[in-house]
């Protein structure tokens, strides 16, 4: 008899087991009917009907998803700027510097990223007057910073594999520079800009620690009230929130996941057939 | 082809060094209208160099570039009259066999129409009309080649640069192409520059060869000629095969020299070369083609006789090497005209070798 089959599954099932059992048990108590989130008191959707009569929990999240928005949008034009230039410029004064600075944020202790952003903007406001209160613009601004080298970080990987002489086709064929960046270049990295993008939103949306240092009063974002109800205990309204932004995610990730497949397959028949037809 | 002869491209003491490496040095060459030339060399000996200079991505470090009278130093890529087709093709992925090669007609002042009737003439041209739509992953490599081909030649260029234009494709592919790619360029009349490493390529390509090595151009004439009358050691070995001796010159008589070839322990009569003096030490180069082999002796200016040490049956023909008295081996080409195997000789068989006095190439250097 050969048991290792048996050995692997078990070693799979604890290891999904570990992933996930939290999760599954948040998702199930959201339906608890128990005020108590340890004690099981019968199955009730109560928790996400005051979830979304709840003002505060809907003005977080707003204020969460403008934030997320801005700053992914920003940190992609810089971000992608920054990896272009990495990519293609392989020798310009201060290059080392650049890329140093550029990728600096990856691995800073958030914590430091986030007193630093917050001694900035104070010393700002002594000497210039701005930002006069700390909130949605500083915010932004402190997420930029940090979600920008993931951008750079994806489009860089991008532009090395892609073929340089497929820009120099173009201006060749008489484009100038800005001309292929827009034809060319742009459009074939799309994909990693748009997942740089994703990656951006997806770390703005559920930053806590730099959010945390560079807020103001009366601006708090979704992560930011989940983190201060938690302190007063877990509550169920709090699970129903989480398990809607699992779900959330996880359709996200599903339809992500079926276009690339549906694009890949469809490309990979396309090839097949164009060899077939070869004369 | 036209017949005018004025230079159309002119190549002045060229260099371009890349830190301190000298990628090219001091190329001169003049290319008439309507020519076929090719750059033929091994890796790393500057033809693709050359090639980016003329299409402007890179700059000489000395040395001038004129194109149709054109002083084309400081010219940027998208201003210069030159297309290059690119080794990989460099087809632009996201967009349609049309688009591709109608890309470049955009910075054309032509009108809607007349740039949909220049796609279409195009398209027909490469035989690509019932692909139009397609993207470049949806038709084959010898598709793409053509897709390429039209896009380059889609503005009308005054030189099109072919960057390993075949390298890719499969053999039987690839004499279909090479005969295409001559008609084409007969109906357009578009100077082509075709850099390549591949010595048929070439020979069956171009009007003319530039051997190149080590950056500088080695000899530059008709294939026929290079081939035949080699100006180096270098040429002679790079273009088909040659099996070389040393030799010193023992008699000179008017256009016939005699050469004494250790290799051969014999004296053989050769042509002479200018300035040929006796006791000069020089290489005798004889391609394998040249030499006759049989089983009995025959009757030739130069007879020699050796024993089969190696044979290699092709079919059509049959590769020789002949091991001759004075330790010397001689490669030999023989075309099997006659069916059956009794007639052929075969290994340790003793072989008469003869070749005549102008088949034999000196070679100085």
């Amino acid at each position: 008899m050969n048991r290792r089959p048996w050995f692997l599954f078990t070693v799979l099932c604890f290891g999904f087991a570990f992933f996930y059992v939290p999760i599954l048990s948040m998702i199930v108590y959201s339906f608890n009917e128990s005020r108590l989130a340890t004690v099981w008191g019968g199955f009730s959707t109560k928790w996400y009907v005051s979830l979304l009569s709840n003002r505060q929990v809907g003005a977080a999240l707003v204020l969460s998803l403008k934030i997320a928005v801005i700053s992914a949008s920003i940190a992609t034009i810089l971000g992608t700027l920054a990896g272009i230039a990495l990519a293609r410029f392989t020798r310009f004064r201060g290059r080392l510097l650049f890329s140093g600075l550029v990728t600096a944020p990856l691995v800073m202790p958030e914590v430091i990223t986030g007193i630093s952003s917050l001694m900035l903007f104070i010393l700002m406001a002594d000497w210039i007057g701005w930002p006069g209160q700390r909130g949605f613009t500083t915010i932004t601004l402190a997420h930029i910073t940090f979600s920008m080298v993931f951008v750079t970080t994806i489009v860089q990987a991008r532009m090395i594999q892609s073929d340089r002489a497929i820009e120099e086709a173009a201006m060749d064929l008489g484009s100038r520079p800005w001309q292929v960046m827009w034809d060319i270049t742009l459009p074939t990295i799309f994909p990693a800009i748009l997942s740089g993008w994703l990656l951006a939103f997806t770390i703005s949306l559920d930053d806590v620690v730099i959010t945390s240092f560079t807020t103001g009063p009366g601006n708090t974002t979704l992560p930011l009230l989940i983190w201060s109800k938690v302190k007063l205990g877990v509550t169920p309204d709090i699970n129903a929130l989480a398990t809607l932004t699992v779900l959330a995610v996880g359709t996200g990730v599903v339809i992500a996941g079926i276009i690339l497949n549906r694009a890949e397959r469809r490309r990979v028949l396309d090839e097949r057939m164009a060899y077939r037809s070869n004369d | 082809m036209t017949g005018a002869s004025a230079p159309f491209l002119r190549i002045e003491g060229v260099s371009k060094t890349f830190g301190t490496f000298q990628a090219v040095r001091d190329v001169s060459l003049t290319i008439t209208k309507g020519e076929i030339f090719a750059l033929l060399g091994g890796s790393g000996c500057g033809k693709t160099t050359l090639l980016r200079m003329l299409a402007g991505f890179e700059e000489p470090s000395a040395g001038r570039i004129f194109l149709d009278g054109q002083d084309m130093t400081g010219v940027p890529p998208w201003e210069r009259p030159v297309h290059m087709m690119f080794q990989s093709y460099a087809l632009f992925p996201h967009m349609t066999v049309e688009k591709n090669v109608g890309y470049g007609l955009k910075h054309e002042r032509m009108s809607a129409p007349e740039r949909a009737d220049r796609v279409r003439a195009m398209l027909d041209l490469v035989q690509l009309t019932p692909f139009a739509q397609r993207k470049p992953h949806q038709i084959s490599g010898g598709q793409r080649q053509r897709v390429a081909l039209a896009r380059a030649l889609a503005r009308q260029p005054k030189l099109l640069l072919l960057d390993e234009p075949l390298a890719a494709l499969d053999k039987k592919l690839r004499e279909h192409t090479q005969f295409e790619l001559m008609s084409i360029q007969e109906r357009t009349g578009v100077t082509f520059i075709v850099v390549t490493h591949d010595q048929e390529e070439a020979m069956t390509l171009a009007d003319r060869i530039a051997v190149m090595d080590r950056g500088q151009v080695q000899q530059v004439g008709p294939p026929g000629e290079v081939y035949e009358h080699p100006a180096s050691r270098f040429v002679a070995n790079f273009l088909g095969s040659i099996t070389q001796f040393e030799a010193t010159v023992t008699a000179v008589n008017g256009t016939r020299a005699r050469l004494s070839v250790p290799a051969f322990a014999a004296e053989v009569e050769t042509g002479t070369l200018p300035g040929l003096a006796v006791g000069e030490k020089l290489t005798l180069g004889l391609r394998p083609e040249k030499v006759a082999l049989q089983r009995d002796p025959p009757d030739a200016a130069n007879v020699l006789s050796g024993e089969v040490k190696d044979l290699a049956y092709f079919g059509k023909d049959s590769l020789y090497r002949v091991i001759l008295p004075g330790g010397g081996l001689m490669s030999v080409h023989a075309v099997n005209a006659r069916r059956g195997g009794d007639a052929r000789p075969d290994w340790h068989d003793r072989v008469w070798l003869s070749f005549e006095p102008a088949a034999a190439i000196l070679l100085r250097e």
